[in-house]
């Protein structure tokens, strides 16, 4: 029961943060709620038993993109970005998108209701009581056979757009 | 129905006390380190410090809270009223939520998270926040730039430092802090033996990580701007200070869990050095002695009360350390001598970290903001990345015994690993030095 | 399109500010500028491209009070001008009356002038060490200096009664004899200093968080300065030997064997390094006085009213900040015609743009601290 309420004051709080973030005026009142609907995502983490990815999505996450948001939409002089943008034209594509998204998590909704997912979809939930500690888990299987060279492929693609996001903001001494 | 709800709430009760505790003391702790530093700052200026305000200065902690709390409560015009209200409470509760997973002593933990360290890095990531937010709803030019200096400053550092915690964590083997305690008194000797370049390291960055000299630019008095704080007064202002002085807290008790030892004594869990259990009674019996001796030479007899009562107040501390010691063993006086000299070793180490906190504000100027940018990535990254795979090389040497070839005795593999890591840090210093090696006698 | 905005910066193309340009101002009430300073900076970004003192806050008009007074009425005036070495005013201008008057002060009153003028030195340049630390982070150098001034500043107080605006000095001598004990006091003082200003050095000198503060920053070249009229320390680090004391020797530093601290770089830490130097020097000077104070009279005979011969004179000495000098004229009447100061704080002021231009914001404190100007001085 505590596990029902925790999952609906999660949810709950990243649905809210969520429809504030768009509807505020102020581009830093939007990303404190994006933060607070980070955190709640995170807070769902930590219910399934997934602490590792709870503690790594606050850290690096709201710790670390989020800093660099809130950064950027401070240094920029919003005001008149947002004078000029204009959202009545792109009703249509949000509605698209909307309806599309809609469509996806009802079929989710009714093959786990229904128990008659094809093959595709794994619905069954995933056994989190049973599982050994999150971070452990996770370091083995990263290290190991078959992801320890994706893993190491992704890490020289940050370190390549890190070196170039500096060359490209150095300024020519 | 009740005794469901009985059983439901029995495991939190011990955890909501001691967050009670910690939530109820943290505060005036902090304060009283406040009071701390400016008489050690006045020590090592040659004069006293606060005297007036309580004997030897002790109430002065609580006369600037009450003025603090007493003032006008000012909110610039054209500030964010709700990200001004917003901001100091993030830097408090992030500085609080940190104590969550601290081991204080053996028994006294609020909760042990698998993810301890972890926990602990995320949520000072999270106090970016504070500054950051608090910084730009002052709406002031200024503050804003004070702000993302200082939040830059943080955001540096934190992978230098959290680079430092992983060297530690190759040995402990797992993130919760009370098990690397536990690891570090199955290794017999504290981390900072086995892994010293993270230690130091990590005491250059959590220097850097609270804001204090010498990195204290942002917050100088004598640049431009006062930092992001400048707009803040009255009891918002004392709710930062509070939150630095918790935030030092908390990286001086990291500090102590992973390098020193937390709660165990120094060689913890060896037989030959077990006199060592009688030094907590000893440093108390000395206190005591030497605050008696003073107490013939204060000026006024209200100083000469206060003076004894702190000599007594040493002596019973002495020999509330000294009788689980001196009990028989298998008594209910000697099981509490993990918990009591535990809390005991755990403070005394978080106060010698934050005396050298306070020792190296008041002896080196300060860095110039460009130059510490530099000393935080083309210094401390570089040797902090060296340190981790030096001590991953030193495991891996020594462990591979596991496999059927011959390990190496891990101190020759540590030796060899920490003096390449050294050298690469000589180097990297000696790039950076601007001074020119003159004898003095030929300087001019 | 660029239209030039009269900003003030006269020695700065000043167009429409580029995006990153601006403008800020430091002062006249901040606490590193030493004293009411107003500092106009141009930025890009946050390098410096110009900059502009303006002063004046301080001005009492001395210069025209001196009109208006008798020669003994306007020495405590002087005294107030770099209150912070109120001594070496006082020799500067006793002297510069005497040189008017073409009366020379006995041999003992110069000798006990030497003295103290050297250890207002020592006090200036402790004043200016401690403020200087302060400035760039350093927060215990400043208690330690002002232990040890606190010494000189009674040694001052039993000479004469008072500590910062002494009126020392009368023109033709001393009023007061050299109390029992003077030598006694000095002695001691000297050579505890000695130890001790060592032991503040391995507070700073070494330390890589002072040097790299310091080094490199506010050069001013030997050319440069020469050409702006810099003397004092600021002249010698830029690698120019002059020092008045021993160009044209006054009271009774002839006598007396001491070096000239000189470096070449012309930085924020050469001019560290010289005032330290000057300190040990000056208590050496002090030292050597004491072993041979001549006996006999403090006061030439120049009678109550003063009237010197019609004429003019100038006057230079030492001063811990550089070159003061006094242009007296006089009209033959008990009260000059014109005093002219030569405050050195001022001139050395000048150089301010030269150093710090390509500097970051965080140095424009560290360079005035270095100038060690007192505003008093540059004002008058």
């Amino acid at each position: 029961m505590l596990d029902s309420i925790f999952f609906y004051f999660f949810a709950g709080l990243a649905v809210v943060s969520a429809i504030l973030m768009v509807t505020r005026r102020n581009a830093v009142h939007s990303a404190i709620f994006l933060v607070t609907a980070l955190l709640a995502t995170a807070g769902i983490f930590l219910q399934l038993h997934a602490e590792f990815l709870f503690i790594v999505q606050v850290i690096l996450y709201v710790g670390g993109i989020m800093v660099l948001f809130v950064f950027v939409i401070m240094l920029v002089n919003l005001d008149v970005a947002v004078r000029q943008m204009r959202f009545n034209r792109m009703w249509v594509v949000g509605l698209l998108l909307t309806l599309a998204l809609g469509a996806q998590v009802y079929m989710v909704y009714r093959y786990v209701r229904m128990g008659d997912a094809p093959s595709l979809f794994n619905m069954a939930p995933a056994p989190a009581a049973q599982l050994e500690p999150n971070t452990q888990l996770i370091g083995q299987a990263l290290f190991s056979d078959p992801y320890v060279l994706p893993f190491e492929l992704a890490s020289i693609l940050l370190l390549v757009s890190m070196i170039g996001a500096v060359v490209m903001a150095k300024r020519k001494v | 129905m009740l005794q469901n709800l009985i059983d439901f709430f029995r495991p939190h009760v011990w955890p909501l006390l001691f967050a009670l505790v910690i939530v109820a003391v943290v505060p005036l702790l902090a304060g009283y380190i406040v009071l701390l530093e400016r008489k050690v700052m006045a020590d090592m200026q040659a004069r006293l410090g606060p005297m007036r305000v309580g004997p030897h200065g002790l109430l002065q902690p609580i006369a600037d809270a009450v003025k603090l709390l007493l003032k006008e409560d000012i909110i610039p015009e054209s500030a964010d009223k709700w990200i001004f209200w917003l901001a100091p409470l993030l830097s408090v509760t992030t500085a609080m939520l940190a104590m969550a997973v601290i081991p204080f002593g053996p028994f006294f933990q609020i909760a042990d998270l698998n993810i301890g360290i972890l926990f602990l890095l995320g949520v000072g990531s999270l106090g970016v926040y504070g500054i950051v937010l608090g910084g730009w709803a002052s709406n002031s030019h200024y503050s804003l730039m004070g702000a993302l200096r200082s939040s830059a400053q943080l955001v540096s550092y934190e992978t230098a430092a959290g680079m430092a915690v992983v060297s530690a964590l190759m040995f402990g083997g797992a993130l919760s802090t009370r098990a690397l305690v536990e690891a570090q008194s199955q290794s017999h000797m504290w981390f900072i033996f086995l892994a010293p370049v993270g230690f130091f390291l990590y005491l250059v960055a959590s220097i850097a990580e609270t804001n204090r000299a010498p990195f204290d630019l942002p917050e100088a008095e004598s640049e431009l701007v006062a930092g992001y704080m400048t707009e803040y007064s009255g009891f918002r202002w004392a709710l930062y200070f509070l939150a630095e002085y918790a935030n030092m807290i908390v990286v001086s008790s990291i500090a102590t869990v992973l390098f020193l030892g937390g709660w165990l004594r120094p060689f913890p869990n060896t037989r030959a050095l077990d006199f060592l259990d009688y030094v907590p009674m000893l440093l108390m019996l000395l206190v005591g002695v030497y605050s008696l001796y003073r107490a013939p030479k204060q000026p006024v007899a209200v100083q000469k009360m206060f003076m004894v009562g702190v000599a007594g107040l040493c002596f019973l501390l002495a020999i509330v350390l000294a009788l689980p010691v001196f009990a028989p063993a298998g008594s209910l006086l000697a099981s509490m001598k993990p918990g009591l000299h535990g809390a005991f070793w755990f403070l005394a180490k978080v106060a010698t970290y934050l005396y050298v906190f306070l020792w190296l504000r008041f002896t080196f100027p300060r860095y110039r903001f460009d130059q510490l940018m530099a000393l935080g990535w083309h210094f401390l990254i570089p040797v902090s990345i060296a340190n981790v795979l030096g001590v991953g090389i030193a495991l891996y040497l020594h462990r591979s015994a596991d496999d059927g070839g011959k390990g190496w005795p891990l101190a020759a593999a540590l030796v060899l690993t920490t003096a390449i890591t050294l050298l690469l840090a000589g180097w990297l210093a000696k790039k950076s030095d601007l001074r020119e090696r003159v004898p003095a006698g030929e300087r001019f | 399109m660029s239209e030039t905005i009269h900003s003030g910066f006269s020695n700065v193309e000043t167009t429409v500010l580029g995006a990153d340009e601006l403008i800020i101002n430091m002062g006249p009430q901040h606490p590193s500028t030493h004293g009411v300073l107003r500092v106009k900076l141009k930025l890009d970004g946050e390098k410096i491209v110009g900059s502009e003192c303006i002063i004046g806050y301080l001005h009492r008009g001395v210069e025209k009070i001196a009109e208006h007074r008798s020669y003994q009425q306007f020495a405590p005036y002087v005294d107030r001008m770099d209150y912070v070495a109120a001594v070496s005013n006082g020799l500067g201008y006793c002297e510069a009356v005497e040189k008017l008057m073409a009366v020379e002060a006995p041999p003992r009153a110069r000798v006990i002038r030497t003295i103290l003028t050297e250890l207002q030195r020592i006090a200036s340049h402790l004043v200016w060490l401690g403020t200087h630390a302060l400035d760039i982070g350093a927060l215990t150098p400043i208690f330690y200096c002002f232990r040890e001034r606190e010494e000189i500043l009674k040694i001052f107080e039993k000479y004469c009664g008072a500590r910062l605006t002494t009126h020392a000095f009368r023109i033709g001598g001393l009023q007061y004899e050299a109390y029992d004990t003077l030598e006694h006091d000095v002695e001691r003082f000297c050579k505890d200093f000695q130890h001790k200003v060592d032991e503040y050095e391995t507070l700073l000198t070494e330390n890589r968080i002072w040097v790299g503060r310091t080094k490199g920053i506010g050069v001013l070249t030997a050319d440069e300065a020469i050409a702006l009229g810099a003397t004092g320390p600021v002249i010698r680090a830029s690698g120019v030997e002059w020092d008045i004391r021993k160009a044209m020797p006054y009271a009774a530093y002839s006598d007396y064997e001491f070096d000239i601290p000189t470096r070449k770089n012309g930085d924020t830490y050469d001019r560290y390094m010289v005032r330290m130097e000057e300190m040990r020097q000056s208590a050496r000077i002090c030292l050597q006085a004491i072993q041979n104070i001549p006996a006999g009279p403090i006061m030439a005979r120049i009678g109550k009213v003063l009237k010197p011969p019609a004429g003019e004179v100038y006057h230079a000495i030492e001063a811990p900040k550089g070159e003061l000098g006094y242009y007296i004229v006089s009209d033959a009447t008990t009260q000059p015609y014109r005093v002219r100061i030569r405050p050195p704080s001022l001139i050395n002021l000048q150089a301010f743009d030269t150093m710090v231009r390509g500097h970051l914001v965080a140095d424009v404190v560290a360079i005035i601290g270095t100038l060690d100007i007192v505003l008093g001085e540059v004002d008058r």
